[in-house]
């Protein structure tokens, strides 16, 4: 081990690093903390703004220090007067170029641009000149464009041409006209965006954000007429603390509930119970296919980012795609069908309000399929940043909230439902569901660590009554491309697939809170939240979803059983084939 | 496929017949028509004329006389051109319709066609291309079969020792031994940099890897360089020979020429000289028996500068956006689809086989200390000789500008001569003694670069001589880093102030920040040298900065806002000349009677400057 340490010197310390280390990260070591906007880590790692620009011994010109690598002997000088001037000049350029209405901006105090103007003390702009008009993309139902906000540092480009291999946006035209555009253009809503929003949640400034939708929430909110539910996704409450200054995966159920009832909301459920419906319809279908031996492998749906993706990328793969609605979708249409009559409230004054991880999901609750008698399963879908905004504008102090618990008699879910947020969580939740009722019994076995974990990929044989069940779970498009390639060439020998198309599924989510790019590098931000919902799973009384007693009863009441004609209607969904391009 | 004893036979054989080229006492009753089939003879009509010349030889029915396409002689300005050989009789300017004279009085009555003579600046008729002070001074090592052979009919080059370096590299010499030819030949790389030549071929050997990649870099992009384009269009297979031996030295079996799609001639005869190498079995498998396999393909380059860059290049070849890479690492470890890879120019290929041939030391023996051989010049802008000139490292600019080039044009005076394009800088005529060669124009404020050399007379400013190629710089920046993105923007955005009369002193002082820090923190080398022209023209002529911004005024009269016209009264006879040649009548006066200008609707053309006969009007 020894020979791979390398040693050097940096600013006057001594620092010993593992080859293979950036001077960035090496610097880190010693609490040097080299400013950087185009680098995000695993992600784009190009060296493009020139921010972190260092200067070592010996050697002609900068060394880019997020991308190079230590060597021994090297001398690195971060803060010389010629880096100093050259890396105030390039951020004098950027703002140059760069709408400045910070105060009327998303990302007003979440801004890395906004932070470094402030690391380098920029007090004038010494190099004003002409600045780049754009107009500004806001039909898509998901994501807003705003390049008048952009830097160019192409870390949206990154995210959603090499991680998510999505190649909705790239870079075009030259020098000072290049910019990021769609194909010809064209609005996101008409290219192959698939709205998962790893654009956003990659951009430094406020040039990529959701399409906020909560002025309609506060109207319907006043209006005495209405009955406003909101029903909040389990990554949603292991993030929204962060908006808050809490640590990262903190659970914040209880403060969350509490804020949301202050905000006015009529009922506040929980959309885990609307996962516990999904796994035993999910869990059914699969049982069904794999006695059958039909369409196999079976890929889940509750992922509308994904569900877009496959419609436009794998149609004749869609038979395999399960036909189960996502958790929030199937909770709202039995708001509005079992609650609404249960209660005797007019379903047409119901408001479902969805607190969602997720921005594909307000492109999901508008498909025509998600319609029942005309109404819309859910109304409106705002993201967990979203609903931070709004309990900062409605004076709630949100750390000193009491904690407070779901209304009945929607509210109790399982821990399997809870870990839907996560990769691997779903189908840990239907694997447990799927062995109890193949054999018949209550099994002990509730963990499946197989699927649990970071990874893209991960593949598990997992024995059911005596029966060996190939499955994998994937997170991210580009691993999702992967399996359906397998798939489509009949390499796949899998039974049931899970894929989310965010990378570490909803807990990463286009509508999560936004870490910086510093932040990102230091920590593991997926795993911190997905363990904090293997935390609630682990806590919970009820750890499948066929145990919970709600789900049982409205099954009884109103369903009959997973499967059954209205299970169908208000459960399940179709799926179509989608142009990529309406040009 | 042709084996080594076959190739020698042709050789052999066509050497004979191409004696005349070369040989001014071969026998005279055969001949051969050369017409130059560069772009620029090209564009002037000089396929129209090889047809009428291969018409009329049909008709008159004269079977020793050949018409053949070669490329180009160098001497651009007075194309399009034709020579006869034996006799080397250098014809200048010729049309489509001066064929049937040609043929008439020169081929079947012996007789020179006096009118069509190329004439030397002082007016004396040169009968033949030596006589011609444009080539005296010259030495032809790159360029050494343009205009000699047809680019198309590799039998031509083989004639003249082609592929004879790669059979003796693939036949008695090891990897090493090239590469220590090569080193101790001295070359450096001729895209502009300098990078000792046989250095990148030992790095990029020494690198293990079952695959490694040879690259030429055709993608010329300096405004007014056209020597790489030269030397495809008139001899491509040096170009593939060189390449196929420093595959050899490398390790490789696999190359990419990657070329302008603007130049559809050099990529033709590429096509072609690739297809008849392999059909002799010089590019393929196990080329001349040897287990050494090789071959070649083409890649088009969409014309964007930045795509000369070579990493830039590289990902343009893997099919992305032609943007740089972050150096370290080089390509020599990490290049073409991160394999190691090695990438040259064309005229740093052009060179290989006679080194081979002929030995380091011939090479080293021209030139300078510490940059050996030739270098190639694209001489341009108010010089009297346009064209090609290939000149021993060392060489004075004032030799290029005056003995070759033939002096500035109009009897006006030199200011400077930009050499290296946009990347480049300008050299003032206080350097016109500096010998060119990569550290003494280092030392001046200037590079080498590609080989562009634009020559500017008094009546050029300076100013605007920046503003013009950070225009092309910004025009042409990728886009990737932002000090070449927006800081080139900006400092065009200055220089345009500074032309129109908004400028401040303190608009130089940020000139300087951003070009000094353009440079420090661009990624390659495009951003890097973006500046130089700026940088340069301000240490040479920071006079005329500073009159652009404080006195708000224009020597010369290229920014109209600055520039003003005036009669000098005690000069001026009244002849009135000046008042007829005035486009607007901006000139007021009655007959006999001193002129003067009405600055208000003067617009600066200087047509009245340039017709007085007294010189009475300056600006």
């Amino acid at each position: 081990m020894e020979n791979n340490l390398v040693h050097l010197i940096i600013d006057n310390q001594k620092v010993e690093a593992e080859k293979g280390t950036t001077i960035l990260q090496a610097a880190k070591k010693v609490g040097i903390d080299i400013p950087t906007l185009c680098f995000l880590k695993d992600i784009n790692e190009v060296g493009d703004c020139r921010m972190c620009i260092v200067e070592v011994e010996g050697r002609r010109g900068f060394a880019t220090s997020c991308i190079q690598t230590v060597e021994e002997g090297m001398v690195v000088h971060t803060n010389t007067p010629k880096v100093l001037e050259a890396r105030q000049v390039i951020l004098d350029l950027i703002l140059s170029n760069h709408h400045r209405d910070c105060l009327t901006c998303t990302r007003n105090g979440n801004c890395e641009l906004q932070n470094l103007a402030m690391k380098l003390n920029v007090l004038d702009i010494q190099f004003q000149g002409e600045r780049s008009e754009h107009k500004i993309d806001d039909l898509s139902p998901s994501i807003v464009r705003d390049f008048n906000k952009c830097i160019l540092c192409r870390r949206c480009v990154a995210a959603c041409k090499n991680i998510q291999k999505v190649g909705a946006i790239d870079c075009i035209n030259r020098g000072f006209e290049a910019c990021i555009l769609t194909v010809e253009d064209h609005s996101l809503k008409d290219v192959n965006c698939t709205n998962c929003g790893q654009c956003i949640q990659a951009c430094p400034t406020g040039a990529l954000h959701e399409k906020e939708t909560i002025d309609e929430v506060w109207i319907k909110l006043k209006d005495p007429d209405t009955y406003v539910i909101a029903q909040t996704a389990p990554a949603v409450r292991v993030a929204l603390g962060e908006e808050f200054g809490m640590e990262i995966g903190t659970n914040v159920t209880g403060k969350m509930i509490t804020a949301l009832k202050r905000l006015g909301f009529d009922k506040v459920f929980d959309t885990n119970t609307g996962a516990d419906f999904t796994i035993m319809e999910e869990a059914t279908e699969f049982i069904e296919r794999f006695t059958n031996q039909d369409t196999l492998p079976m890929l889940t749906s509750c992922s509308p980012g994904w569900v877009k993706y496959i419609e436009m990328n794998y149609p004749e793969l869609l038979p395999h795609l399960s036909t189960c609605k996502s958790p929030h979708q199937m909770f709202g249409a039995l708001l509005k069908t079992y609650y609404a009559k249960k209660e005797g409230i007019d379903p047409e004054k119901i408001f479902v309000v969805s607190v969602m991880p997720c921005i594909a999901k307000k492109f999901e609750r508008q498909r025509s399929e998600m319609k029942n008698e005309g109404l819309y399963d859910v109304d409106n879908v705002i993201t967990t940043r979203e609903l931070s905004r709004m309990i900062k504008q409605a004076n709630i102090e949100f750390n000193k909230l009491d904690d407070n618990t779901f209304d009945d008699p929607m509210g109790e879910a399982t821990g399997a439902a809870a870990i839907f947020g996560t990769t691997g969580g779903v189908m840990e939740a239907a694997l447990r569901t799927a062995q109890d009722t193949l054999t018949g019994k209550d099994l002990e076995k509730i963990n499946f660590e197989e699927v649990r974990g970071g990874d893209g990929i991960k593949k598990a044989t997992v024995n059911l009554a005596g029966k060996d069940i190939k499955v994998v779970a994937v997170s991210g498009l580009a691993k999702a491309r992967e399996i359906l390639e397998e798939i489509k060439s009949g390499k796949a020998d899998y039974h049931f697939v899970e894929i989310m198309a965010c990378p570490g599924g909803c807990v990463n989510g286009g509508g999560q809170p936004i870490k910086s790019s510093k932040v990102r590098s230091e920590v593991d931000v997926r795993k911190l939240r997905a363990d904090a919902l293997y935390s609630i799973d682990e806590k919970s009384t009820i750890r499948k979803s066929h145990e919970n007693p709600i789900v049982k009863k409205i099954y009884e009441e109103y369903l009959e059983k997973p499967g059954s004609y209205r299970a169908e209607k208000l459960l399940h969904t179709t799926y179509k084939k989608r142009e990529k391009y309406k040009l | 496929m042709k084996t080594i004893k076959e190739l020698q036979d042709i050789r052999i054989e066509k050497r004979k017949e191409l004696d005349l080229r070369v040989n001014t006492k071969a026998d005279s009753r055969e001949k051969h028509i050369l017409v130059c089939h560069g772009t620029g003879c090209t564009s002037s009509k000089s396929p129209e004329i090889l047809e009428n010349f291969k018409r009329l030889l049909k008709e008159k029915d004269i079977n020793k006389v050949r018409v053949i396409k070669t490329g180009c002689f160098g001497l651009c300005a007075k194309g399009p051109i034709v020579i006869i050989r034996p006799e080397d009789t250098f014809y200048a300017m010729v049309t489509p319709e001066d064929c049937e004279e040609i043929i008439q009085t020169h081929i079947v009555e012996g007789k020179k066609v006096e009118r069509l003579l190329c004439k030397d600046i002082d007016g004396t008729i040169v009968n033949s291309l030596d006589d011609l002070n444009f080539y005296k001074k010259q030495k032809r090592i790159a360029l050494k079969n343009c205009g000699v052979i047809n680019p198309e009919d590799i039998d031509e080059y083989l004639a003249f020792d082609g592929y004879k370096a790669l059979e003796k590299v693939l036949t008695s010499m090891s990897q090493d031994e090239v590469i220590n030819i090569i080193k101790e030949s001295g070359i450096r790389g001729r895209g502009g940099a300098g990078f000792p030549t046989g250095k990148k071929w030992e790095l990029t050997k020494v690198v293990e890897d079952s695959q490694k990649y040879v690259v030429c870099n055709a993608d010329e992009g300096d405004p007014g360089a056209f020597m790489d384009r030269s030397i495809l269009e008139g001899d491509p297979h040096s170009v593939l020979e060189a390449m196929a031996i420093a595959a050899y030295s490398i390790g490789a079996n696999k190359g990419f020429i990657y070329v302008r799609a603007e130049y559809p001639i050099a990529v033709k005869r590429l096509e072609i000289a690739i297809k008849q190498a392999r059909a002799y079995g010089i590019l393929g498998n196990n080329i001349f028996g040897t287990n050494f396999s090789f071959d070649i393909e083409i890649r088009l380059g969409a014309g964007a500068f930045v795509c000369g860059e070579e990493t830039a290049l590289l990902e343009s070849i893997e099919g992305k956006r032609g943007q740089p890479r972050v150096k370290p690492p080089y390509p020599a470890q990490h290049g073409l689809w991160g394999k190691p890879t090695l990438i040259n120019n064309v005229e740093t290929y052009a060179n290989i086989a006679q080194i081979i041939l002929k030995g380091a030391k011939w090479y080293s023996s021209i030139g300078t200390e510490k940059s050996k051989g030739t270098k190639v010049f694209a001489l341009g802008g108010n010089v009297n000789n346009i064209g090609l000139v290939e000149v021993p490292m060392g060489t004075t600019l004032r030799e290029i500008v005056y003995d070759i080039g033939g002096g500035i044009p109009n009897g006006r005076n030199f200011k400077a001569a930009q050499t290296g394009g946009p990347s480049g800088g300008c050299i003032p005529k206080e350097h016109l003694d500096t010998p060119i060669d990569y550290e003494s124009l280092k030392e001046i404020g200037s590079m080498m670069g590609s080989g562009g050399l634009i020559v500017m007379d008094d009546t050029k400013c300076m100013v605007s001589l920046a503003k013009f190629y950070l225009e092309f710089t910004v025009s042409e920046s990728c886009g990737k880093c932002t000090p070449c993105r927006i800081g080139t923007k900006r400092m065009l955005e200055i220089l345009e102030k500074l032309c129109s009369g908004n400028g401040t002193e303190l608009d130089i002082y940020k000139l300087e920040k951003l070009a000094r820090n353009i440079q420090n923190a661009s990624i390659c080398g495009l951003g890097q040298s973006a500046p130089n022209p700026v940088i340069s023209t301000l240490k040479y002529f920071r006079e005329e900065f500073v009159q652009h911004a404080v006195e708000k005024q224009c020597k010369t009269l290229e920014c109209k806002a600055l520039s003003k016209i005036t009669i000098d009264e005690e000069k001026c006879k009244g002849c009135g000349i000046c008042q007829k040649s005035c486009p607007v009548k901006a000139i007021e006066g009655e007959a006999r009677e001193k002129r003067k200008i009405n600055q208000e609707k003067c617009i600066k053309c200087g047509t009245c400057l340039t017709n007085c006969p007294f010189h009475a009007i300056g600006n």
